[in-house]
């Protein structure tokens, strides 16, 4: 099995050229140029997962679905004073958020340094007087803030590579905390999983804490991104006027707002017995598969 | 020293109740980490705080179980080891909460934190159960030819333990149960071998015997 995994791992096609590699404390980190595209993988043995790419010639436009897809928040909070990412990855999400709002205070968590001065290296990251990386587990970050009084306009739950799910940010009690640093008229934004027993069991727990949220995915995207804040969800037809007047502003990045609220859906699609995930419960790792 | 069967618990006795404390000490171990995410987060650090702490822990146990093991090893003493750390685990427990958030209000960096937080609730049960290993060798070990023969049983069967709480608790106990519930589990595990070792002790006869026989 291992010698097979380890063959395997030979074998794996690395399309383009690498131009970075490094084993971090959490992930193997592969940075890859393929033309003027470069990509950030973690784990490459295991099926070459892009976490982030950008395009070299167009640094702004966001190349990836689920990436834009993380924008979609600004149709109900369209102007954030402050933001919060959790999970730099390349640093795309921030960087857009840091170009459409300059003012916003900016606050990104990154639990991998690694990560951040990869980020730094290879894809035109860069922090600013309001834009700030702190290298710490979301959930520390965020439980900090609640006792410190901080309070976010925007928050986006971007933690999950894929590889290892860091089982502390899908529970009931992490929610709540989040909740707690959600200002009134905030929007939460989480890049969750689309597949698997998981989904279910996620889904019964963000509908436990926030009551409804909005579901949205696409079919140019394996993630499934949720959408939500305190208290009730705007009508779709509010949805559908913010899009219009925020469009053309997305343009610069390829994002297409204007197609995202007819794919917004409060509908429950999952398996409503599962169980809520909790700081007792949380088994995200086995219940992946 | 008395030769034939002076032993005063049978071995496969004591081989069980070795596994037993094997296996609770990963599972608690394996648990550690679950436990305090909520407040020190996943990283790295807060693995290699519990690591280091069962570690000490362990290390200390092993210390004094070696040195009562000099003064008249008997299933009294040795069913108390089991009994004290169901107790001191009952704090993980009940009061994990109450021990560490005064202690992240306190301790900003989550590594000190982290460690902070292992030692208040890890470092006392599994020093008692780091007491086992010597105390059980000690206890099957009649003759000095023997000995190491019965501390290797013994490391056998209580590592084998370690590796079944190990796998059992992270493949399938965190599946099925709730943190508090495992732990639950531990707990009554770890009084059911002491109930096991007393009764054992008593029907061989060397429980009130040897304790009779000193109090003259």
């Amino acid at each position: 099995m291992v010698i097979s995994l380890f063959l395997l791992a030979l074998a794996a096609p690395v399309a383009g050229e690498v131009i970075h590699q490094e084993r971090s404390l959490y992930r193997d980190i592969t940075v890859e140029q393929n033309g003027p595209r470069r990509c950030l993988i973690f784990n490459v043995h295991r099926g070459d997962r892009n976490q982030t790419c950008i395009d070299l010639n167009e640094p702004e436009r966001l190349v990836f679905s689920y990436t834009r897809m993380s924008f979609a928040g600004l149709l109900l909070t369209p102007e954030p004073e402050s933001i919060l990412v959790a999970g730099l990855g390349g640093g795309s999400i921030p960087m857009t958020f840091g170009d459409l709002f300059p003012d916003a205070l900016i606050d990104v968590v990154e639990i991998d340094p690694a990560v951040v001065s990869v980020a730094r290296e290879f894809f035109l990251f860069e922090e600013s007087a309001n834009m700030h990386v702190h290298v710490n587990d979301a959930r520390v970050f965020i439980k900090r803030a609640v006792l410190e009084g901080r309070k976010y306009d925007y928050i986006m739950l971007d933690a999950f590579t894929g590889d290892y799910i860091p089982e502390h940010l899908l529970t009931r009690e992490f929610l709540d905390e989040v909740k707690q640093i959600l200002n009134p008229d905030g929007v939460l934004v989480a890049n969750t999983f689309s597949t698997s027993r998981l989904y279910d069991h996620e889904s019964v727990t963000y509908q436990r804490v926030w009551n409804e949220f909005y579901n949205f995915k696409l079919p140019t995207s394996g993630n499934r991104i949720i959408i939500t804040r305190d208290g009730a969800l705007p009508p779709r037809g509010e949805l559908v006027g913010a899009a219009q007047r925020l469009a053309e502003s997305m343009e610069k990045y390829s994002i297409p707002l204007l197609e995202y609220p007819a794919r917004m859906s409060t509908r429950v699609d999952w398996d409503m017995s599962r169980r809520v995930l909790t700081d007792q419960y949380s088994p995200g790792n086995l219940l992946r598969d | 020293m008395k030769g034939g069967s002076s032993s005063p618990l049978p071995r496969p006795v004591v081989a069980s109740v070795a596994f037993v404390s094997g296996f609770c000490i990963m599972t608690v171990e394996m648990l550690g980490a679950r436990i305090m995410a909520p407040y020190f987060g996943g990283s790295v650090s807060v693995w290699g705080s519990i690591i280091t702490v069962f570690m000490l822990a362990l290390a200390v146990g092993y210390l004094l179980g070696g040195r009562l093991s000099m003064r008249n090893p008997n299933a009294l003493v040795f069913a108390s080891f089991y009994v004290s750390a169901a107790l001191f685990s009952l704090p993980i427990i009940l009061f994990a909460d109450a021990i560490m958030r005064p202690i992240f209000l306190a301790v900003e960096d989550a590594r000190y934190g982290s460690l902070l937080a292992s030692i208040v609730m890890f470092s006392v049960p599994t020093t008692l159960l780091g007491m086992i290993s010597p105390y059980s060798v000690r206890l099957l070990v009649e003759s000095q030819e023997h000995s190491g023969q019965m501390a290797g049983l013994l490391f056998f069967v209580s590592t084998i333990g370690s590796a079944a709480g190990t796998l059992g608790t992270s493949f399938y106990f965190v599946l099925w149960f709730e943190v508090n519930r495992i732990l639950w589990g531990a707990v009554t595990a770890l009084l059911i071998a002491a109930a096991i070792i007393l009764l054992a002790g008593y029907m061989r006869g060397s429980l009130s015997l040897r304790v009779s026989s000193h109090e003259t």
